[in-house]
């Protein structure tokens, strides 16, 4: 994105002063955002086509995703991401071309080499750490990276992702409990999509928001419209903020929405009312986003127009090198089990 | 007699069961609308209401121990995990406690409970979702471990399971719930545990497999016979603990030869449980040394031809039993 040049006309300051974010900053939003969704269509075609056996994508939380990694330090603070935050992933330094590999399995995909299911993401030069498929893990994980940062004396963010289904696991109350204990900088950042698979938050949950839990554990929560980038941000750079000069962890929930069934496996029409699915269809956060920066004059047409173009090559390009790409060799299964050294 | 898939006969004999007896009941996540990862419970919400199927949070600890729970005050609930992987989660309410409730209450309560889930590699599933792990629960006394290879033992051992007064660790292979097969419709089928089926007759070698490998091991002895002229026995497990050895000593003393075919581990696994008890049973009528074909000892890894290298084939049972001529 940083390559692009383009000229622009001059715009509404107030306008502007109103989203706390730069003209930049916005298109980035928009890029990644778009990325994510183009990438993730492309990736089920492919499975449609018998080229990728498994997708898991986060059509609908694009905006609670993009919003909440633009406000850490990218190259600082660490991302313990779910398998729904493709488009985190991307904000944080991963390629098209690295996701494509990923949801084809190939030799080379940096996150896994094959080895994981794809959407495990993974990436420690660009401090994405690895997940397992069992959901809340990472959430424990992200405690002992912030304990650790603390004991060198680094002044870093952890931010650790789940699904409003995985906060019903211990793990979730447990890692919730000691970074609370110990005022560690962890935002739980929960993406409550409203169903996990089949079911929805009543049958999860007997509290309306997942952000109440927060109480029980005396730490800060936030709930913001996880279908709004802006807000998004505007929410969570604060309390990255905060956790960083050593106020504590946080908790913020983003309401979206599962636009997609679960995964490529599933058949939502069993569970899901199609009136519910299309009413939350007139949200789509990047539609949304779109229409608001063209409404308030941040952007003209044709800079939006310009960033879908370039998406739309990105994709193509991405999806015709990964297919190209080697597939691993049988012998490959057997390394690593242990440290070699 | 009617051909129905594994999934379907798991569903009928959680059906059969749940209209005899009251005190049955399912829980697990995504069991009722959805009708289960595998679709075992599927219509099972809409015949018997919310009470009696139903959807947990995902929190496997408390499914399994809440099944507990509910045991011990006088019901016989099943409870539904996703896969053998996610049983972790749950590990010390299985090992630690139903599994021991009886004996550290000095045979004062006991836990009637079916713990299902689902296991297996070969379906891309990765190493959080696929391994075989039956030997490992096999290993604790305490619990009895089911492990179906055919459509008719699917049902008449998941119907036996809620005749027991135990907590029956009941697990389903993966590859094996879209598996065609003869099922009675006799309400009152039943199939004991501790019974080995000899799925297929020989008298060269002996092989033994339970769940997933039970097919592998029938695809490798109908290559030894057709290019080797090695008519291999089949024997299916069918329950791990209690075991069946005596089927397979016989066997074994007939042919002289066993190759033991898993998914799980090699080192520390249930094969090598069975070779030592071959071992010690028929030693003198060995010819070679049993041998035991399992899977690499490697993570279940995610691309095909990764995890295709990970697990035993059919050429690697061949190759075994080859070895002992
Ligand atoms: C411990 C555990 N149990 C069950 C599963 C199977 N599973 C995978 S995703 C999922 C739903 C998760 O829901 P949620 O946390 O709301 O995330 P979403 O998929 O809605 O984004 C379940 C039950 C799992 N991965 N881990
Ligand atoms: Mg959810």
């Amino acid at each position: 994105m940083a390559t692009r040049e383009r000229t622009r006309k001059a715009r509404s300051r107030e306008q502007r002063h109103d989203y706390l974010l730069s003209e930049a900053q916005l298109e980035e939003m928009y890029y990644y955002m778009l990325l994510a969704r183009r990438l993730s269509e492309r990736m089920l075609i492919l499975n449609r086509q018998g080229r990728a056996p498994f997708v898991i994508a986060g059509a609908g939380q694009e905006a609670a995703q993009v919003g909440a990694a633009m406000a850490l330090e990218r190259g600082t603070d660490y991302l313990a991401p779910y398998y729904r935050d493709l488009a985190m992933n991307l904000v944080f330094g991963m390629t098209a071309r690295e996701a494509m590999l990923n949801v084809l399995g190939k030799r080379d995909d940096p996150n896994s080499y094959g080895r994981q299911m794809p959407a495990h993401w993974s990436s420690p030069a660009r401090r994405i750490v690895t997940q397992s498929s069992v959901v809340a893990t990472q959430l424990v994980h992200a405690v002992g990276i912030a304990l650790g940062a603390r004991l060198r004396g680094e002044q870093l963010v952890v931010m650790a992702c789940c699904g409003e289904g995985a906060t019903s696991r211990g793990d979730f109350h447990e890692a919730l409990n000691f970074a609370a204990i110990h005022r560690l900088p962890v935002i739980f950042f929960v993406e409550n999509n409203g169903y996990a698979i089949s079911e929805r938050t009543e049958k999860e949950m007997p509290v309306p928001h997942v952000a109440d839990r927060a109480r029980a554990y005396d730490m800060h929560a936030a709930i913001v419209d996880g279908m709004d980038c802006v807000a998004v941000y505007q929410t969570v750079k604060p309390a990255v903020d905060q956790a960083r000069r050593g106020g504590g962890p946080w908790l913020i929930e983003a309401k979206c929405y599962r636009l997609w069934a679960h995964s490529s496996e599933d058949d939502d029409t069993r569970y899901r009312p199609r009136k519910e699915l299309e009413e939350w269809a007139k949200k789509d956060p990047i539609t949304v986003f779109r229409e608001r920066v063209l409404a308030d004059g941040i952007f003209p047409r044709e800079d939006l127009e310009e960033i879908e173009a370039h998406v739309e090559e990105e994709v193509r390009d991405a999806v015709e090198w990964a297919l190209a790409q080697p597939d691993p060799a049988p012998e490959d299964a057997l390394t690593h089990v242990y440290k070699e050294y | 007699m009617a051909v129905l898939r594994m999934r379907d006969a798991l569903r009928e004999a959680l059906r059969e069961e749940m209209r005899r007896n009251p005190k049955i009941f399912l829980m697990g996540e995504d069991i009722g609308k959805y009708g289960g990862s595998y679709a075992v419970t599927a219509g099972l919400l809409e015949e018997f209401g919310e009470e009696r199927v139903r959807d947990t949070p995902i929190a496997e600890s408390v499914i399994v121990g809440a099944g507990i729970g509910a045991a011990m005050a006088g019901y016989h609930p099943m409870v539904e995990l996703m896969t053998i992987n996610f049983s972790f989660l749950a590990l010390d309410q299985i090992v630690n406690n139903a599994a021991k409730l009886l004996y550290m209450s000095n045979g004062q309560i006991n836990v009637p409970l079916v713990i299902r889930m689902a296991s297996g590699g070969g379906s891309q599933l990765g190493a959080t979702h696929s391994h075989s792990l039956e030997g490992l629960y096999a290993h604790f006394p305490g619990l009895k471990v089911v492990c179906p290879a055919f459509p008719a033992d699917a049902k008449g051992l998941l119907k036996r399971a809620f005749r027991d007064q135990n907590t029956v660790i009941f697990i389903e292979h993966t590859a094996n719930y879209g598996l065609r097969g003869e099922v009675p419709d006799d309400p009152d089928f039943l199939i004991e545990f501790g019974q080995a089926n000899i799925v297929r007759e020989g008298r060269d070698v002996t092989i033994v497999g339970y769940s997933g490998s039970v097919h592998q091991a029938l695809r490798a002895a109908e290559i030894l016979a057709e290019q080797e002229e090695v008519e291999a026995e089949v024997i299916d497990l069918r329950t791990l603990r209690p075991l069946d050895i005596a089927t397979v000593v016989e066997s074994v003393k007939k042919t002289n030869r066993c190759v033991v075919v898993e998914d799980d581990w090699k080192f520390g696994g249930f094969a090598g449980e069975i070779a030592a008890l071959v071992m010690e049973h028929a030693f003198d009528w060995l010819d070679a040394p049993v041998a035991r074909v399992c899977s690499k000892d490697v993570p279940m890894p995610y691309n095909r031809t990764l995890e295709y290298a990970a697990l035993p084939s059919e050429e690697d049972v061949v190759d075994a039993v080859l070895a002992m001529f």
